[in-house]
């Protein structure tokens, strides 16, 4: 089936809906995802979204911009860092405004709470002065994004935007530098449908399923970044895997910065707050990667706790901060603790470790959300992306925590917005050939292959290596086994036998296809690791400890079609406005 | 420790009716049944369909019948159940399938956009501000805007059993969640809505809704408090 539109939106996550209310009434715009929306991962975020409104103590956006820079390791671009730290004040209200419900101040305005890597300086009238946790993040209990989400839907259905819910992205259609649509698979029929379109945006979400322990959701696969990287386009920063380090150890599920920001303290088994020694000044409400790298330093040294199945983990105390803090704070995490790991966390402390959580890295985008055909600059005509899936940079090396709710709305709307002003002038240019054909040809060969081989287990094995050797420690000798890896599981690929063979729901066909798109994430993961020799926010190489500004001080670009199927690597320069690289020190 | 599943199973290529599928395997106290669900679809059956996506109880993607209740695959351990027995695991009744534990929740949403769920305010937002509210008002909001979408409440709803027709909890609750928030305008509306026969007069609070809600939900007390604003109305 074929189907016309003005704009097409895959994703129905925080970013793509914030771009569907965006888009004006006259035009036709349809909302592709595969969950129904309000099961998008955006609602499973827990903590806040920031932006310096000053509702509990004097704040600014050039606080927050500073805080940003500094986070991501001097790696974000700081002109799309101040656009959106600008913005934030107004994006906020502007949530507000459409009815989300926030939790408030005594005056009846938005609260905001503490998170990691979110300062002010002691002194306002000396920028350099020492810089002390401030309260930015705007939040609903923990259930932030699920609000959110929700809202950002009401909207949705408010405006009558056209949703196609289960249905599969399978290909992007880009023909001569322009994106003329996309097919999507309809999970519930198998039937295959051509969206042919005058724009397209992807908001497809992360990838944190490539590796074991993740706080993301089973639909976390990064189909959309891997469809870019299938149609030859580059991807930007890939090495950039942000480890959240409060997962509930064994599951990895997440116990949100909240939970710190609300005066919680890691401790080792010699239960010392060992995050003193690392950051004296935030301690425990330093930037996540410091955090993560902190725990798996205190396990290697020793302090780490004996777990009934032979792994470690690190204590989290939340213990001192009472019940009604718990209770009115933090609820649904403090639940989650209870029901997964039976514990009491206003008597015990909860059993903890990193957890994947985040892709800084994703589909190049200049500040309008424009899709970058190249490194250079030049954009792909009709093809937009936002969200998580996308690469602006405004994370750079390492995300700050409530940073990544505000880049949805952000720069979903502007993403909207320049859609809006494409449309004005935009025509539907016919497709060269029967784009569906591919997909076509592809679910045929999947459906009739055979052999001895399960996705489940091909996952399974690239899931814990990522971790063990492309995890928050890296180094050469196991960057070079991961690639060896990778190559071996995209050989064994072709020998997996998709056990159902039925037309309605084929979810073992889907995570059949959705691993495909895993190893070629894993791919540029693991390259962009091994060739990145210095050490920056997420990216750690043991072997080249230190951040190397005059010759890493770049953007990596990786293309899937180098020589002897190899990936090729180029750079993009970092955009710089006002803030000079220093020290990360906290 | 072993366990049996005993599975719903309907294929609607192959198979007339739905019937039982059993499985035997290796499993631990800690599982969840979603666990144990992936382990028959990875290792033994890959054509056992079930939605699911964020494994810890806050997508509302797998609510489904274990052991004749209503609950969260993903939230349910194994180890409150009685694993001695074998563990029935059906989907959601009163809903069509569509195949093995994916049913047809057209009706379900229909019901949720019925209630108009999205802030309703005619009147001028301040520019640069947000809208004040007092975090008493905004906290009477938060139980029911907790509400994931699940189905479990209003499939376990004898009320709804017995008639198609009737709105269901989970819609109740939505409208709940704007008729009592402070910033919206249309609870009129929105009442109108509830105020028919097989609106919100066909719960007769029989609580099975609060058993079954993943989220630990009092249901029927905003429901009574919907009941409250219907009759003061009247008065
Ligand atoms: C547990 C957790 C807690 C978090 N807490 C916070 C927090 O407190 N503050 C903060 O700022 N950030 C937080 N984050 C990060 C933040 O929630 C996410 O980065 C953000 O929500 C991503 O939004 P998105 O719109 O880009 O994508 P998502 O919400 O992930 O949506 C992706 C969409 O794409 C669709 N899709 C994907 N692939 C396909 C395909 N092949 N076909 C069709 N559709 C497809 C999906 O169905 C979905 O609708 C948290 C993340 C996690 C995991
Ligand atoms: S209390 Fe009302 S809605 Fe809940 S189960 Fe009973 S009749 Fe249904
Ligand atoms: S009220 Fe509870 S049971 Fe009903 S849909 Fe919402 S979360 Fe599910
Ligand atoms: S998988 Fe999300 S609620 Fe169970």
């Amino acid at each position: 089936m074929i189907h016309k539109f003005d704009v097409v939106i895959v994703g129905a996550g925080g970013a793509g809906l914030r771009a569907a209310v965006e888009i004006p009434k006259g035009y036709s715009c349809a909302v592709i995802s595969k969950v129904f929306p309000t099961r998008s991962h955006t609602g499973t975020a827990q903590g806040g979204v920031c932006a310096a409104l000053s509702n509990e103590e004097d704040d600014s956006w050039l606080n927050h911009a500073f805080d940003t820079v500094k986070g991501s390791d001097y790696l974000g671009d700081q002109d799309a860092i101040e656009i959106m730290c600008q913005d934030a004040p107004r994006a906020i209200i502007e949530l507000e405004h459409m009815g989300m419900p926030f939790s408030r101040t005594k005056e009846g305005k938005i609260a905001q709470r503490k998170f990691g890597g979110h300062t002010k300086p002691e002194d306002p009238n000396d920028p350099n002065s020492r810089r002390l946790p401030v309260q930015r993040a705007c939040y609903s209990a923990d259930r932030t994004g699920h609000v959110m989400l929700q809202t950002l839907y009401e909207n949705c259905i408010k405006n009558n935007v056209n949703f196609f819910s289960e249905y599969y992205l399978t290909d992007l259609i880009i023909e001569d530098g322009t994106c003329k649509g996309l097919i999507a698979l309809d999970m519930a029929t198998s039937e295959i449908h051509t969206f042919h379109a005058k724009a397209v945006m992807f908001a497809t979400g992360g990838y944190g399923r490539v590796y074991r322990i993740t706080s993301n959701a089973h639909v976390g696969t990064g189909d959309g970044c891997a469809l870019v990287y299938q149609a030859g386009l580059p991807l930007e920063d890939m090495e950039f895997y942000q480890f959240h380090p409060t997962g509930l150890w064994r599951l990895g599920i997440l116990v949100s910065e909240a939970a710190r920001g609300e005066g919680g303290i890691l401790r080792n088994s010699a239960n010392e707050p060992f995050m003193e020694v690392y950051a004296p000044t935030v301690k425990d409400l330093a930037p996540r990667d410091m955090v993560s790298r902190a725990i798996i330093s205190e396990i290697r040294a020793g302090r780490g706790i004996l777990g009934s199945d032979g792994t470690y983990y690190i204590n989290l105390d939340l213990t001192h901060l009472g019940k009604k803090v718990i209770d009115e704070k933090i609820p649904e995490i403090t639940g989650f603790a209870r029901t997964y790991l039976g514990v009491e966390p206003t008597k015990e402390s909860v059993p903890i470790q990193p957890t994947a959580h985040y892709a800084m890295g994703g589909i190049p985008t200049n500040y309008d959300t424009e899709v970058l055909y190249d490194n250079k600059g030049k954009t792909v005509t009709g093809f937009y992306a936002a969200g998580e899936c996308a690469c602006v940079s405004v994370h750079g090396g390492n995300r700050l925590g409530t940073n990544s709710l505000l880049d949805i709305v952000v720069f979903g709307r502007r993403g909207g917005k320049k859609i809006a002003e494409f449309l004005e002038t935009a025509k539907q240019i016919d497709f060269n050939s029967d784009p569906s054909e591919k997909t076509k040809e592809k679910l045929t060969n999947l459906l009739s292959q055979s052999g001895n081989e399960k996705t489940a287990v091909i996952r399974r094995e690239l899931q814990q290596n990522m971790m063990d050797k492309c995890g928050i420690f890296r180094n050469e000798t196991d960057l070079t086994e991961m690639k060896q890896l990778i190559m071996q599981y995209k050989e064994r690929y072709n020998n997996i036998t998709v056990q159902d063979k039925s037309s309605v729901f084929n979810t073992d066909l889907v995570e059949t296809i959705e691993l495909a798109n895993m190893l070629d994430i894993a791919e540029s993961i693991n390259d962009g690791a091994l060739n990145r020799k210095e050490s920056r926010g997420a990216h750690m190489r043991e072997d080249f400890p230190k951040r190397e500004d005059e010759k890493w001080m770049k953007h990596t670009f990786i293309w899937k079609d180098g020589s002897g199927g190899n990936p090729r690597i180029d750079y993009k320069p970092v955009i710089k406005t006002r803030f000079e690289p220093m020290e990360r020190k906290y | 420790m072993e366990v049996t599943f005993k599975i719903l199973r309907y294929n609607p290529e192959k198979d007339k009716e739905p019937h039982y599928e059993q499985y035997r395997f290796e499993a631990h106290e800690n599982m969840t049944v979603l666990d144990c669900l992936h382990k028959i679809k990875w290792e033994h059956d890959g054509s056992l369909a079930f939605r699911r996506s964020c494994a810890h109880g806050v997508c509302g993607s797998d609510g489904m019948r274990i052991n004749g209740k209503n609950h969260l695959a993903c939230s349910t351990l194994l180890k409150d159940l009685n694993t001695k027995d074998t563990i029935t695991i059906e989907p959601l009744p009163s809903m069509p399938i569509v195949k093995d534990l994916i049913l047809d929740m057209t009706d379900f949403y229909e019901k949720y956009y019925a209630v108009k769920p999205y802030l309703i305010n005619k009147s001028p937002v301040p520019p640069d501000s947000e809208r004040l509210q007092s975090n008493e008002d905004a906290e009477k909001l938060f139980e029911s805007a907790k509400c994931i979408l699940c189905a479990c409440c209003t499939t376990s709803c004898p009320s709804t059993w017995s008639n198609d027709n009737y709105i269901g909890p989970a819609a109740l609750l939505k409208a709940y969640r704007f008729v009592f928030d402070t910033r919206d305008d249309a609870a009129d509306e929105r009442l109108d809505i509830i105020d028919t026969p097989d609106g919100i007069w066909r719960c007769h609070t029989i609580f099975n809704c609060i058993e079954s809600c993943p989220k630990e939900i009092n249901i029927t007390w905003h429901i009574s408090q919907l009941k409250k604003e219907l009759s003061n109305r009247e008065l």
